[in-house]
């Protein structure tokens, strides 16, 4: 299960994310996104994570929650 | 024995010893408080926090969270610990943290020094506010006799941080002890896992830390006379504004704003309205609000928050509005500047909350604030967004008639009296 998490200190508002992920990131009224920090759906995994590393300064967090298999070895 | 009066369990507790201009030196401190019982062994380290959780004692600064929990979190950690006493709370109205750094520090250090072996750190480092002259001689004269007296076990060392205001929030103070500005970093790691030197570190106001030095002494059930069931203990609270005798009173946990005003030597005119838990707490019409208990629990209960212990009596014919206007300025130009949405927000809700005050805002420009406030939330490292939010929020409720007012242009409350 993975989720999305913007930085805001390293945020500069370049926008790139809500361009990647319009279905998950919007962005404010002075350009800084906002965040749909809910599970991401299984098929916008892999635009998510594009949209991660196009980030100019990294802000945007692919954080993935280890799953119980993984915890218990 | 000692002959500390405040083990009868009445008040003064934290301020029995506490002279104006003159701080409490080591002997007369222990003569009247008596040994401080060390947590020496596992068992006893066990044993006090158990009497931590049972005192029910929570943080003193603002967060309201309850000291056992963090204590415990950080002795878990790895490697060797750190304690912070941050007496760099940023609010400018808040007397409190001065009060006791310049005049009861040894109590401050006792805390700091017991909840250091408790937790498994081997330092201390006292935050004290560079430009507060007093309370760093204070403290340094208080570090000196403990070291001329070889009484703790563990390095005390003295910091002097800056008077801004965000630079007290727990993750700005550590940056600025790990080198760095004194500016809130992106969490996590929250300080208790990564802190001081990458060290799980316990950071705590200063008052929370003068009620452990009492507690490890008294026990919990001593604790416990004062004060309410969710809300037990005294608390030092910082009144201001339209009442006789403003300044710093320790009360019990519970007490209401309207026992407070009276033991403040009564309203200096008719109250409108009060302003609770500072600059990032709430305002409160003046009615309901002096039946508000001053509590962690019981102003969370209502919706508000105790924060530093601030209470500011607006009297009647000043202008709410203004007022908060003057507040999210302030508040905006602090910001430390690192993420947009506080930056623009803040900056644009006080903008708005300018014009409204000056009488140049259409109608519906409140509604503007209450959008961007929204926006905001939530939206940067800290909380320092938020807290401004939760205010320009009860300014609209509480002074909507005069928001209204203002932006008809049909005149203000502070002009009446010309």
């Amino acid at each position: 299960m993975a989720t999305l998490r913007v930085n805001p200190i390293t945020c500069d508002a370049h926008g790139l994310c809500a361009e990647l992920l319009p279905e998950m990131i919007g962005l404010d009224d002075w350009g800084y996104p906002i965040v749909d920090g809910r599970p991401i759906p299984a098929g916008l995994v892999e635009h998510a994570r594009r949209a991660a590393e196009a980030c100019p300064t990294l802000a945007l967090l692919l954080e993935r929650e280890r799953s119980r298999d993984e915890r218990s070895q | 024995m000692s002959s500390d009066g405040a083990a009868s369990g009445k008040l003064p507790r934290l301020l029995a010893t506490a002279e104006p201009g003159r701080p409490t030196g080591i002997d007369e401190h222990a003569a009247f408080r008596g040994p401080l019982p060390w947590a020496d062994s596992r068992a006893a380290r066990a044993r006090l926090l158990e009497c931590v959780d049972e005192s029910g004692l929570r943080g003193r600064g603002g967060s309201g969270f309850p000291l056992a929990t963090k204590m415990r979190a950080v002795a878990r950690g790895r490697g060797p610990r750190y304690v912070v006493a941050n007496g760099a709370e940023g609010e400018p109205a808040s007397r409190k943290d001065e009060a006791l750094l310049t005049m009861v520090p040894h109590l401050i250090l006792d805390g700091a020094v017991l909840a250091a072996t408790t937790v498994g750190a081997d330092v201390v480092s006292v935050c004290v506010k560079a430009d507060s002259r007093q309370a760093v001689d204070a403290v340094a004269q208080a570090i000196a006799e403990r070291a001329a007296a070889g009484v703790d076990p563990v390095e005390i060392l003295l910091a002097r941080v800056s008077s801004r205001y965000v630079a007290g929030e727990e993750s700005a103070l550590i940056h600025h002890l790990n080198g760095g500005p004194g500016k809130p970093t992106f969490v996590p790691p929250r300080p208790f896992e990564r802190g001081v030197n990458g060290r799980p570190t316990l950071i705590q106001n200063v008052e929370t830390l003068a009620h452990l030095a009492l507690i490890a002494r008294y026990g919990a059930p001593w604790f416990r006379q004062l004060g309410t069931d969710d809300d037990p203990g005294s608390v030092l609270i910082t009144i201001s504004g339209a009442v006789a005798n403003p300044g710093v009173f320790e009360i019990p946990a519970g007490t209401t704003v309207g026992q407070l005003v009276r033991g403040a030597g009564g309203a200096q005119s008719p109250i409108d309205a009060f302003l609770i838990g500072g600059y990032a707490g709430k305002w409160f019409s003046a009615t309901p609000a002096l039946k508000l208990a001053l509590g962690h629990a019981a102003l969370r209960a209502a919706n508000g928050t105790l924060g530093p212990g601030l209470v500011y009596a607006l009297p009647e014919g000043s202008c709410g509005v203004s007022e908060t206007a003057r507040i999210a300025r302030y508040l905006a130009a602090e910001s430390s500047g690192q993420c947009g949405p506080c930056v623009h927000g803040l900056d644009a809700i006080a903008g708005a909350l300018e014009e409204i005050s000056a009488g140049h805002a259409p109608v519906g420009t409140h509604e503007w604030v209450a959008y961007w406030a929204d926006a905001v939330a939530g939206r940067g490292a800290c909380h320092h967004p938020d807290g401004a939010i939760r205010l320009v929020s009860s300014c609209l409720e509480v002074f909507s008639d005069e928001v209204d007012r203002h932006e008809e242009g049909a005149g203000c409350v502070a002009l009446e009296r010309v």
